[in-house]
């Protein structure tokens, strides 16, 4: 077949001077500048563009845009490819490689195309029924290859994705007429304008429709009104970009293609636009019609026809019969015979169309009204149509019928559908008019109105007026001041439809409803006689409407012949809902920046460099990138956290405690706070002094622990866990502002204004001794659980005397830009003493051997207070506190609730893995009397210790207990978890 | 996503904001004095409406102030926002 052997001499909006080679299933092909995949197929006389989902039928093109069913393809190869794309959507470039989907070795000669033999046993719901047994997944990766669809990139995505906000005051979607004239007139009136098409040109069907705007050939008019839109300021005109999602309050997303186009090193570019108001002049889509074997290749949309013709200068048929139920078809046979393309006959379903049919017989057409369609003749390409005359609804055999009638092309035109899919997306309602079969915009959200096709005005001149009206309203809804002059005119057009949901068919040739994904008529009967007779459940048993096009074409015919075959009124029938997207958007897109190192902001401390420097080994810890351990060469990293547990328990560690939540609490009224806010009594506590302390939710679960120390009479710093400072930040004003607004207590988050470092170990003070400081350190003045704030090295300090390590330990908090500086002084004059950085691990593991509990990890969502040892309080504290009530329940009291002990294996060797359970029933090795929560070996110990919590632990310590994980069992006692300095004499020194 | 009026900083997404469940919800007190029943519904009972519901918004990225948002959970249309403590109007059928 010669190059363009299917282009027309003339016009066409392609640039005849700039060929482009491209590659389809293998075979290299010329296009032009301006072609889309698609037409470029059409021009090289491809007609096989695809294999149908389940039967592997070959198909043509339907469509010429978005809603194009057959011509999926796979776009590019390696790690850019992108599987899935409709051909008519992808516009052509040079070089271009794409290959249809779900065939092989092409959309041409596919080895699959076998299945179609079998398709009598392949009806709706035929995978439930058949695969059921002995399970889905045994079938699952077969049918997938053979019913599979694009494939994804094995490789991250190279390339670079863009995201964007926008604001406007009149959103409109759709650059048609009536989206041109309601961006004209909103633009006129001077208000913030975004006018968006998923297109590469403006003017939507008046690209191929050829028709008079303002007494002017419509496209000067839409050049025209782009150079007016493009030149105001205060609009925005995007083209190639699809809107795909409308959610509340006028948020409405898209999609914009910028590569290859733009010399931009983006590739896609995600807006969120808001608006106050939003026009969708969204169009119309064609629909087919369903009659036996109407998916053979060379059966199209009337619309789709026209746009080969007119935009890319294509024939896509030599002679063609138009099969129509409407008075467009007409139009369709005048635009298609000015390309010169041969009308064989318009076979209208329609006994009397009327004086449109009258006057295409005076030009000269044949006109066969009242005839339906019986069959195609042809496989792989139309050779002929056979149409009978309607008698009752259904083909007749009389004299004249069947009628076949010679043709390559058979144009289709159903009537159209108003493309609502953002509005419904949006919860507008929609509702049927019969007099337009279609179903059309009815009450929609504030702020949000449909204009043009999109609201059922099919005829251009309705389209300009309404658009322009929406778009004056919308500019006048949004504050606008200025008049937007007169709306563009058009002449009169006749736009009558009367539906032909499907030609009833007696013999078993396969009439098609959904042609992606293979739903015939036929499946949407059994899908009734199987009593699936609610739209939803039809929709998911024979999957019409569920492939990529998301039923564009098909989802109006299936609520058609359903009404048909239930005998209910469509209105009564309803409709499946349209979700986001509207068309495919890639995962990149969505994405966008939020890759790799910028998926979630991390939070570093100011000692990062240094821990660097130190070999240590970084992990996230909640939002925090801490070090986890410190490499040293030639050593392991069980051998370096022993080397740092070594450090802190003979001689001094440091360790970066940074990211220690800081909160502090002043105000009059900060120590009734606090003790609302606390398990424990906060009143009480003396200045200059620390206590422990456990806050609770309302149901009394503890959510976090740490230290209060008060600084003055109104002034306290609360410490919380590293991952808790926002949360347990958050839930102090939140009781403040909203329970207690009469209190008066200031709350600030200082946590990262402060650095922290945590001098541990039987050395601690005499490290802290060797730095000039004002505060006393000795143990007589400066005790454990005291607080100092004074001068160190010159720097302003507060001193707290508490650690997480058992050991004498001094907490050095100095602003964090004194935090690197203090770091690395500890670590120079420590250097006799021994000193050595220790990171979360080794701590982690001291603190388990100490018996200090982590929330979260030795404690879950149900631990109350007296479940970790510390409900004799309660008795003691007469004020309400947050989650004292719960306290009181008879659940809380259950002596049997899981309590927080330690297990001792009884090989100390053994290690108790963490989530291991402590078994009920050791015989029977069933149900569960709690789980070890935190494990570890123990140096200083010599054996492995381990933390849980048990079923009336308390009660049974010294008990024997099995330990089951993944089918082994350990023995172990249950003992106190204060395994290491039981009396806290060190922590005293 | 919403579109929330901040009485204090104007207009905002929703993704500023953290939502704080219905008002009011009147704390029961002191805690002797609370029968199971009271605490039980104070925790757990909420009207849950469909339509017109009073509930209480932090802006979180924002002011970080709580304020009163009066919104239909089913068509999300937010009539009126105050700070805590002033006036809002009614809530109709």
């Amino acid at each position: 077949m010669s190059r363009h052997a299917h282009r027309l001499e003339r016009g066409g909006r392609i640039d005849r001077s700039r060929p482009l080679d491209f590659e389809f299933d293998g075979r290299r092909y010329e296009g032009f500048a301006g072609d889309t995949l698609a037409s470029a197929l059409l021009a090289n006389g491809v007609r096989i563009v695809g294999r149908s989902l389940k039967l592997h039928r070959p198909r043509g093109l339907i469509g010429a845009w978005s809603e194009e069913p057959n011509a999926i393809v796979q776009l590019g190869e390696g790690e850019t490819t992108v599987p899935d794309l409709k051909a008519t959507q992808v516009e052509l470039t040079e070089g271009l490689v794409a290959r249809s989907v779900n065939c092989w070795p092409s959309a041409r000669a596919d080895v699959f195309a076998f299945l179609g033999i079998f398709a009598p046993l392949m009806p709706a719901g035929f995978y439930y029924k058949t695969f059921k047994w002995p399970s889905w997944r045994w079938f699952e990766p077969a049918i997938r290859r053979a019913a599979g669809l694009g494939v994804a990139p094995t490789r991250p995505d190279p390339d670079r994705y863009e995201e964007r906000h926008e604001h406007c005051d009149v959103l409109v979607v759709g650059g048609g007429p009536a989206g041109l004239a309601a961006a004209l007139a909103a633009t006129r009136a001077g208000v913030r304008v975004v006018l968006v098409d998923d297109r590469p040109v403006l003017g939507g069907a008046l690209q191929w429709e050829e028709k008079l705007i303002d007494s002017r050939p419509a496209l000067e008019w839409v050049a025209e009104a782009e150079r007016e839109l493009r030149a105001a300021s205060h609009t925005r005109v995007l083209t190639r970009t699809s809107a795909f999602g409308c959610y509340d309050h006028r948020l409405v997303a898209l999609s914009e293609r910028v590569a290859p186009q733009s010399r931009l090193p983006i590739r896609e570019r995600l807006w969120h636009v808001r608006a106050a108001q939003v026009v969708l002049a969204t169009g119309a889509i064609e629909r087919p019609l369903v009659f036996p074997e109407n998916d053979v290749p060379g059966i199209m949309l009337a619309s789709a026809a026209m746009s080969y013709a007119a935009q890319y200068a294509v024939r896509p048929g030599t002679r063609t019969a138009l099969l129509t139920s409407t008075d467009f078809a007409y139009q369709a046979a005048k635009a298609l015979q000015a390309r010169g393309i041969e009308i064989a006959a318009v076979v209208d379903t329609r006994a009397d169309p009327g004086e449109v049919a009258a006057d295409a017989r005076r030009a000269g057409f044949a006109v066969l009204a009242g005839y339906g369609p019986r069959r195609v003749h042809g496989a792989r390409a139309v050779r002929a149509l056979e149409v009978a005359r309607l008698a009752g609804g259904a083909p007749a055999h009389t004299e004249q019928s069947p009628l076949r009638i010679e043709c390559d092309l058979v144009c289709v035109s159903g009537g159209w559908t108003p493309t609502v899919h953002l509005f419904s997306q949006a919860r507008g309602a929609l509702r049927y008019d019969a007099q337009r079969a279609a179903l059309v915009p009815a009450a929609g959200p504030k702020g949000l109105q449909c204009a043009g096709a999109a609201a059922g005005n099919f005829a251009l001149r309705e389209c300009l007026t309404d658009g322009f009206a929406a778009g004056r309203q919308a500019a006048k809804a949004a504050g606008a001041r200025a008049d937007a002059g007169v709306a563009p005119m058009a002449q009169p057009e006749r736009c009558a439809v009367a539906p032909f949901w499907s030609a009833p068919h007696a013999d078993r040739r396969k009439a098609w409803v959904d042609l992606q994904n293979d739903v015939t008529r036929a499946d949407l009967a059994l899908a009734v006689r199987e009593n699936l007779r609610s739209v939803e459940h039809l929709k998911r048993y024979t999957t019409t409407g569920m492939a990529l096009d998301q039923g564009k074409t098909s989802n109006m015919n299936a609520l058609g012949i359903l009404a048909e075959l239930t005998q209910v009124p469509i209105p009564e029938i309803g409709t499946t809902t349209f979700r986001p997207p509207y068309d495919p958007v890639t995962l990149g897109a969505l994405a966008g920046r939020r890759i790799g190192a910028l998926y979630h902001p991390l939070r570093r401390t100011p000692l990062e460099r240094q821990h660097a420097a130190l070999g240590a080994v970084f992990e996230d810890f909640g939002a925090w990138r801490r070090p986890a351990w410190y490499a040293a060469a030639g050593r392991g990293r069980q051998e370096c956290i022993r080397a740092e547990k070594r450090a802190a328990r003979g001689a001094v560690s440091v360790f970066d405690g940074s990211p220690l939540g800081k909160i502090e609490v002043r105000g009059e009224d900060a120590a009734l706070f606090l003790d609302r806010m606390y398990y424990n009594s906060m009143r009480t506590l003396a200045v200059g002094r620390i206590r422990y302390g456990i806050m609770l939710s309302e149901h009394g679960v503890i959510i976090d622990d740490g230290v209060c120390m008060r600084l003055a009479e109104d002034h306290f710093l609360v410490s919380t866990t590293g991952g808790a400072a926002e949360r347990i930040f958050s839930g102090f004003e939140e009781w403040l502002q909203c329970e207690w607004p009469q209190l008066r207590v200031l709350v600030t988050n200082v946590t990262c204004a402060w650095g922290n470092i945590a001098v541990a170990g039987p050395r601690a003070r005499e490290l802290l001794a060797l730095l000039s400081t004002d505060i006393d350190l000795d143990p007589g003045a400066f005790p454990h659980l005291a607080v100092r704030c004074g001068r160190l090295e010159g720097v302003p300090v507060r001193i707290a005397r508490v650690g997480f390590t058992g050991e004498l330990s001094f907490e050095l908090n100095v602003p964090a830009g004194y935090t690197a500086a203090l770091w690395e002084l500890l670590l120079a004059r420590g250097a006799s003493s021994g000193v050595r950085p220790i990171g979360v691990e080794a701590l982690q593991e001291l603190r388990t051997e100490k018996g200090y509990l982590h929330v979260g990890t030795d404690t879950d969502g149900r631990t109350l207070p007296a479940d970790i040892g510390m409900g004799d309080i309660l008795a003691r504290k007469s004020e309400d506190f947050v989650g004292r009530r719960s306290l009181m329940r008879a659940e809380a009291q259950r002596p049997d609730r899981l309590q927080f002990v330690g297990l001792a294996a009884d090989d100390p060797a053994t290690l108790l893995p963490v989530g291991a359970h402590v078994l009920a029933d050791p015989q029977t090795r069933r149900g569960s009397h709690g789980y070890v929560t935190s494990s570890c070996m123990s140096e200083a110990l010599g054996r492995s210790v381990a933390l849980g919590l048990v079923q009336a632990g308390r009660r049974r310590l010294g008990e024997p207990v099995e330990i089951y994980c993944d089918g082994r069992l350990s023995s172990a006692h249950i003992v106190s978890p204060h395994w290491y300095d039981p009396k806290g004499e060190r922590l005293h020194a | 996503m919403l579109r929330i009026p901040c009485p204090w900083c104007g207009p905002r997404d929703e993704p500023e904001f953290r939502w704080g469940g219905e008002v009011p919800v009147l704390r029961p007190g002191p805690p002797e004095a609370v029968c199971a029943a009271a605490w039980a519904e104070y925790l757990f009972m909420r009207e849950n409406p469909k339509g017109w519901v009073r509930e209480r918004w932090v802006h979180a990225c924002g002011c970080r102030q709580w304020f009163v948002v009066i919104r239909n959970t089913v068509t999300h249309e937010i009539r009126a926002t105050a700070p805590l403590g002033e006036p809002l109007p009614e809530i109709g059928p």
